[in-house]
């Protein structure tokens, strides 16, 4: 069994074995939400904060689901309508939960860097978990994708394998995606190719560093046949800032459209974070194909949770 | 009270006794003797003319949680520094004659520094309306500098009239040259670390874009203009291209800007967040070969103190600013001397009499000739410490130095023949104040 986890910060700090063990933990789990009553008692008597300083209901849940499946108490924090609309800070709002008595702390916020700070920071000693900092990373999101593509590609012989030569085309707005960069590093660590399509406006500068391709054409990164498409949600406020027209210039240029689809080939799988934005950035059709393991990513969420939040708090000792 | 100071290193690399009686240097020379003189005994010091500092944020009025006339005037006395400009973004603003005279005031009573107000070019740092430049120049604290520091003054038909009016008053225009569309949200230098860390990038053409645009309004007005903390190898190279046309540009770079990269900011710890942001290496090796070929006439600390509150959050949340004062002249050496592209003579001229020359304070031309006001500070080169809060004297602790070890510490300093600081300790507020 692999070793344990201090904390899960950016997937950068995972080496390729210890990625490989967290998604084959994850597979033990997957095991396990087949049984009649789908629950561990790994985690009695250990509580798990969710510190969601920024909305995400899907992300709460799912930490939430893979807490109780592993028998931990959870409390959750929610901004909206606490102290923190009234100005508390991270380091007031961290000493608070801690001085309740916490094992781990899972936090999203909308600033880069955060799940850092506070696990960098004296304020707590608890393990922490990043679901999601601002525009950095989204690390069990990277995790639940690669354990999902690694799942189609591999099936019942998953275990132990890592995503060499797999080819893997993201789309949308990589400036602004924790996702995008989650995905980056894990799939590099994992031995799979990452090409990058976006507008210019949606390229982070630096990205000629990163270990990628890029291009601003989507038929032309199609017509490669990746063995993974991701379409990523983009966000509307994003063409009010010049990044681009308009939604339907968005859409003819970068959409997964179903014309697009029917040129992808016949073993692409199709992934989307989400929430999607039907009809924007992905088709009905593409959402809804059996090319798409969208719900198999939610599913794959919980279950890299829980192997997650195992890693973390039973410290490697069993 | 008279001083003799025995075998001090002076810039020139001679070594000297001084007298100093009446505020003035009274005499230099060997074997100097004077009667019932307080002895310094500055064997193997090196003397440096008072450091004058061309961007002190001292925070009062209205920020007196972070730091206040005499908090900051020890600050900055601790560092060698004998004369700091106090930059106008305080509550209320300095822009009018009012509030200047009542800053420069406070340093006066204090005694440790002359603090000299930097005036505000825009009402209320609001980039809307000329402030009373005119007022300001006349009244008793005689602004000089004229600057929206933290603010650029970003529309180019008021920097150009501001360029042109300070003209009537032997002033400067300081600009803080920040594009603030391209800067919207931005947090770190924009590049590769940026991309990666998920921070909004502050690209270095939006501070190229501002010097390029106003070096060309100070030459069609003829005007002086000051670039405050440049920060890129772009802009150093602008400033270069314009010394050469003639134009009457001068540039400050910070002493942070001299040694940290953007790097520092993987650790997310807000004390490295500033503006400008720290940039990449091959500009902290652009600004130190310019701030040696003279293209950068002064270093200036930016010295901007903030409280706990403003650091201990994330990156993001956080308030822009390191504090300087205490560190500058540890970290010219490191950068600039140590490394062997200044020796302490440029020293002197980057840190003293240049920037007493910009900010138009008298009192600098000549130091150490007999005569000359005795602003003066001993340092010696040959130690290394551990940098802590210890040798934070202001009111802030938000100095991204903290834990390093640098070279050099401060000795003593002399303010107009007042000792400051004596056996490297600030001396009392109110023994400075009698003088």
């Amino acid at each position: 069994m692999s070793a344990g986890l201090t904390h899960l910060l950016s997937v950068r700090d995972l080496d390729r074995e210890t990625a490989i063990g967290i998604l084959d933990i994850a597979e033990d789990m997957a095991d396990v939400a087949t049984r009649a009553v789908p629950k561990l008692p790994t985690l009695r008597g250990r509580t798990v904060a969710n510190l969601f300083f920024e909305d995400s209901t899907r992300t709460r849940l799912s930490f939430e689901a893979a807490a109780k499946r592993l028998s931990a108490d959870v409390i959750t924090f929610s901004a909206k309508g606490s102290s923190v609309s009234k100005g508390e800070s991270l380091k007031d709002t961290a000493q608070t939960i801690a001085a309740m008595g916490v094992d781990a702390v899972v936090i999203r916020h909308s600033a880069s860097g955060a799940a850092r700070v506070l696990a960098d920071s004296n304020w707590i000693d608890a393990a922490v978990v990043n679901a999601g900092d601002g525009t950095h990373e989204h690390p069990t999101q990277g995790l639940l994708d690669v354990f999902t593509m690694r799942r189609r590609l591999h099936g019942a012989g998953s275990r132990g394998r890592d995503l060499d030569g797999v080819r893997v085309t993201i789309v949308g707005d990589i400036l602004h995606s924790r996702v995008a960069r989650s995905n980056v590093w894990l799939l590099r660590t994992l031995g799979a190719h990452v090409h990058l399509v976006a507008p210019r406006t949606l390229m982070p500068s630096g990205v000629d560093a990163w270990p990628v391709t890029t291009s601003s054409d989507l038929d032309a990164a199609i017509a490669d046949a990746p063995d993974v498409l991701m379409m990523l949600r983009i966000q509307s406020e994003r063409m009010h800032a010049a990044f681009f027209p308009h939604e339907r210039e968005y859409t003819r240029q970068w959409g997964l459209s179903d014309a697009r689809f029917a040129r992808l080939g016949a073993d692409t799988m199709v992934m989307h974070p989400g929430p999607m934005n039907r009809g924007l950035e992905i088709s009905a059709m593409a959402a809804d194909s059996d090319a798409s393991v969208i719900l198999d990513q939610v599913t794959s969420g919980v279950s890299i949770r829980m192997a997650v939040l195992y890693l973390v708090l039973s410290g490697g000792d069993e | 009270m008279t001083i003799l100071l025995t075998g001090a290193t002076l810039p020139d690399g001679s070594r000297s006794d001084l007298v100093i009686a009446d505020g003035v240097i009274a005499e230099i020379g060997t074997g100097l003797r004077a009667e019932s003189a307080q002895r310094i005994d500055a064997d193997g010091l090196q003397a440096l003319p008072g450091l004058v500092d061309l961007h002190t944020h001292l925070r009062e009025p209205g920020f007196e949680q972070s730091e206040t006339v005499l908090t900051g005037s020890r600050a900055a006395a601790a560092g060698g520094y004998t004369a700091v400009h106090a930059m106008a973004n305080t509550s209320p603003v300095q822009d009018t004659a009012g509030v200047v005279e009542q800053v420069a005031s406070l340093g006066e009573q204090h005694g440790y520094v002359t603090v000299r107000p930097v005036g505000a070019v825009t009402v209320g740092l609001a980039g809307e309306r000329l402030s009373e430049i005119g007022a300001m120049a006349q009244s008793r604290a005689g602004v000089r500098v004229f600057s929206d520091d933290g603010h650029c003054v970003h529309d180019a038909l008021l920097m150009r009239r501001a360029l042109e009016y300070v003209t009537g008053f032997d002033g400067v225009v300081a600009q803080h040259a920040q594009e603030p569309r391209l800067t919207e949200g931005a947090q770190m230098n924009e590049g590769e670390v940026s991309s990666e860390l998920g921070l909004a990038g502050w690209p270095a053409v939006a501070e190229e874009a501002i010097i390029a645009r106003d070096v060309l309004l100070a030459e069609a007005a003829g005007a002086r203009l000051h670039i405050c903390h440049l920060s890129t190898a772009g802009s150093a190279e602008l400033v270069r291209w314009a010394k050469a046309r003639g134009v009457r540009v001068t540039a400050e770079v910070t002493p942070h800007h001299l040694l940290l990269t953007e790097e520092l900011a993987r650790s997310y710890d807000a004390r490295y967040k500033v503006n400008p942001p720290l940039r990449r290496d091959e500009d902290v090796q652009a600004l130190r070969e310019a701030l040696a070929d003279g293209t950068i006439d002064a270093v200036a600390t930016d010295h901007a103190p903030h409280p706990p509150e403003s650091k201990e959050c994330s990156w993001q949340e956080a308030s822009f600013g390191m504090v300087g004062l205490e560190s500058a002249l540890s970290i010219v050496q490191q950068t600039m001397v140590d490394t062997g592209l200044l020796g302490w003579a440029d020293v002197a001229r980057v840190m003293s009499r240049t920037p007493a020359e910009i900010g138009r304070v008298p009192g600098y031309a000549e130091p150490f000739t007999v005569g000359n006001p005795a602003h003066l500070t001993l340092y010696d080169p040959s130690v290394r410490r551990t940098f802590g809060t210890g040798d934070l004297r202001g009111m802030s602790a938000n100095s991204p130095y903290l834990g390093r070890e640098l070279p050099g510490r401060v000795i003593a300093t002399l303010h107009g023949g007042v000792a400051t600081v004596l056996e490297g300790a600030l001396r009392d507020p109110d023994e400075v104040a009698r003088g």
